[in-house]
């Protein structure tokens, strides 16, 4: 609002604040409703998973997180998280390069495509990866032993004991799907609004492509590449359905920490579970407190949020 | 002309058809080793007609509970100003950041007959383990954020005078709200709407352990899928996924025209 039209309005503030707000009962009672409301369904479950993650006291709490199959559990998590984030940092900064800086044909296409992960049920993300590679998949008949199309191949695959599916790699894969679109969506409207005027100005100025991207618009993009970054690796960390299809659960072998948690639940251990549980529970803590951090740290990321 | 364009245009349609579109496509050349018979037979039986009922009516109702929930308190983090206010507004995320199994087996073990809110209702008669208010439960904490943050920077941007102007042509506050602020944020709660019942049928890991999984009664749909993949049955777990994937498509298409909505009602406000 214009600073003219905050005086123009000065003289019937009183009148307005009887009529456009509401009665304190009403306020009262609105606050209360969304206070319980959000009580019974946001704090009483955070404040319950560390309640049952020491309900068996701190000694349980640590043999339960020293325990191999957990250490296997944490590590595999932290590599698919490794290897998913990055690649798909690189690919977010191309996609918005070549989205926001250039015009060409099917771009609204190309950016319903890229949101397409976030509509796919988790379930149906680890399916599609077991019939591109599993035993009876499209690339799975040729990887197939029994089936030999290309028997170096094979040999090679049997050799290093390489499999995709119920393995590392298709973990990987399908966290990879998972958190596809986070930093694409969260760079995609930023580098829109910034425009190409900064980087034309460095270029006239001479600087390579290489350059102007490092110098001009990384600084520029940062804080929302480290916001997609947050909620990227959240995602990648915590990654439940789709990883359940591919990994086959081998205990100490291809269980991330969600899928130990579910063991360690249906082997009835559920102070056990509620431990690892906790791992994830902090990890969201911080995620969300990150996230609160970087958005007061960049107002410009509000705009993203009100495009969202 | 700024450099890197086909390098950069080239990795994003790489990498988007080797991670997304290709392993899509798998589904649909899957489909094709059944017949039209055997496809509409499985996508028809008894167990997978009663799963969608589930799963459609339970995201439904989700979705619903959480656009009246949802509103009052985006409302009130807009409008009021309260004690521990910023602590609210950023947990209002969490059900985004924690991951679903944990939400699964904590909203489960809080509903058990032992947990601590199960044993409230279970003198009133109420289960909600291993029942479908249960699955509702769960798919209420997922979809929450959904609708605050759709509605939220809409009620920041309303402009006050409009509000103003019904009043001192004599509406009450109610009549204002009703007839003024409501239809303005209508495309964003049915933008929220419609995100939180999208990622409601979908939902797998947050509603699993509240449920129990019984067949016919507490299955959802993603359930009905992961069952046939454990036995091997590839087959029909795709001709029930296709199922799936062809309601969201339709949901994002319909999302997408929302957002246009809510966005040009938006750059109208802020003009």
């Amino acid at each position: 609002m214009t600073p003219a039209a905050t005086t123009f309005h000065t003289p019937h503030n009183i009148v307005h604040r009887h009529t456009t707000s509401e009665p304190p009962a009403v306020r009262r009672a609105l606050i209360g409703v969304a206070l319980v409301f959000l009580s019974l369904f946001l704090f009483l479950p955070l404040v319950f998973v560390f309640t049952q993650a020491f309900a068996k006291g701190i000694g349980f709490y640590f043999e339960t997180l020293r325990d191999p199959n957990a250490w296997s559990a944490i590590k595999l998590t932290l590599l698919a998280a490794a290897i998913a984030v990055p690649l798909n940092c690189v690919f977010g900064v191309c996609a918005a390069w070549a989205i926001a800086k250039f015009d060409f044909p099917g771009k609204n296409i190309l950016l319903t495509l890229i949101d397409l992960p976030f509509s796919v049920s988790p379930v149906i993300a680890g399916l599609i990866y077991v019939l591109v590679f599993g035993a009876q998949g499209w690339l799975g008949l040729y990887l197939n032993a029994d089936n030999p199309h290309f028997p170096w191949l094979q040999n090679w695959l049997n050799d290093h004991n390489f499999k995709i599916i119920f393995a590392v790699p298709g973990i990987v894969l399908a966290t990879i799907f998972v958190t596809f679109p986070f930093v694409a969506r969260e760079l995609i409207p930023l580098m829109q609004a910034q425009g190409r005027s900064e980087e034309e100005a460095a270029r006239v100025l001479g600087a390579s492509g290489w350059q102007t991207f490092w110098r001009v618009t990384l600084p520029n993009i940062k804080w929302g590449l480290i916001y997609g970054v947050i909620l990227c690796n959240a995602r990648a960390m915590g990654e439940f359905g789709a990883v359940s299809v591919v990994s086959g659960k081998i205990r100490g072998q291809t269980n991330t920490i969600p899928l130990h948690i579910e063991a360690l639940y249906d082997d009835y251990n559920f102070t056990g579970a509620f431990a690892v549980a906790s791992l994830l529970a902090f990890l969201a803590l911080i995620t969300l407190g990150l996230k609160t951090w970087v958005e007061h740290k960049n107002a410009a990321l509000n705009e993203i949020e009100i495009s969202k | 002309m700024l450099p890197g364009f086909k390098l950069t245009l080239g990795f994003t349609l790489f990498y988007l058809g080797l991670i997304v579109l290709i392993p899509l496509a798998a589904v649909f050349w899957k489909t094709t080793t059944l017949t039209w018979p055997q496809f509409w037979q499985t996508i028809t039986m008894p167990t997978a007609m009663a799963s969608y009922r589930l799963t459609f009516g339970a995201s439904f109702l989700a979705a619903l509970v959480n656009v009246i929930f949802g509103l009052i308190v985006a409302w009130v983090l807009v409008r009021y100003e309260f004690f521990g206010k910023k602590i609210v507004d950023a947990l209002v995320d969490l059900p985004f950041a924690l991951p679903t199994a944990v939400a699964g087996i904590t909203l489960a073990a809080l509903y058990s007959k032992t947990g601590w809110i199960g044993q409230l209702l279970e003198p009133l008669g109420i289960k909600a383990a291993n029942t479908q208010l249960g699955i509702f439960i769960a798919l209420t904490f997922i979809g929450l954020p959904f609708i605050v943050r759709t509605v939220q920077p809409i009620l920041e941007d309303l402009d006050p005078e409009l509000e103003e102007a019904a009043s001192s042509l004599g509406a009450n506050r109610w009549q204002v709200f009703w007839r003024v602020v409501l239809p303005m944020l209508t495309p964003a709660l049915l933008t929220g709407f419609a995100l939180a019942f999208a990622r409601a049928l979908g939902e797998y890991g947050s509603v699993i352990f509240i449920a129990g999984n019984i067949p016919m009664k507490t299955q959802i749909t993603p359930v009905i899928i992961m069952g046939e993949l454990d036995m091997f049955d590839y087959g029909k777990a795709t001709a029930i996924a296709v199922v799936m994937l062809v309601v969201s498509f339709v949901l994002l298409l319909t999302i997408n025209v929302l957002q246009w909505w809510t966005n040009r009602y938006n750059t109208n406000n802020l003009a």
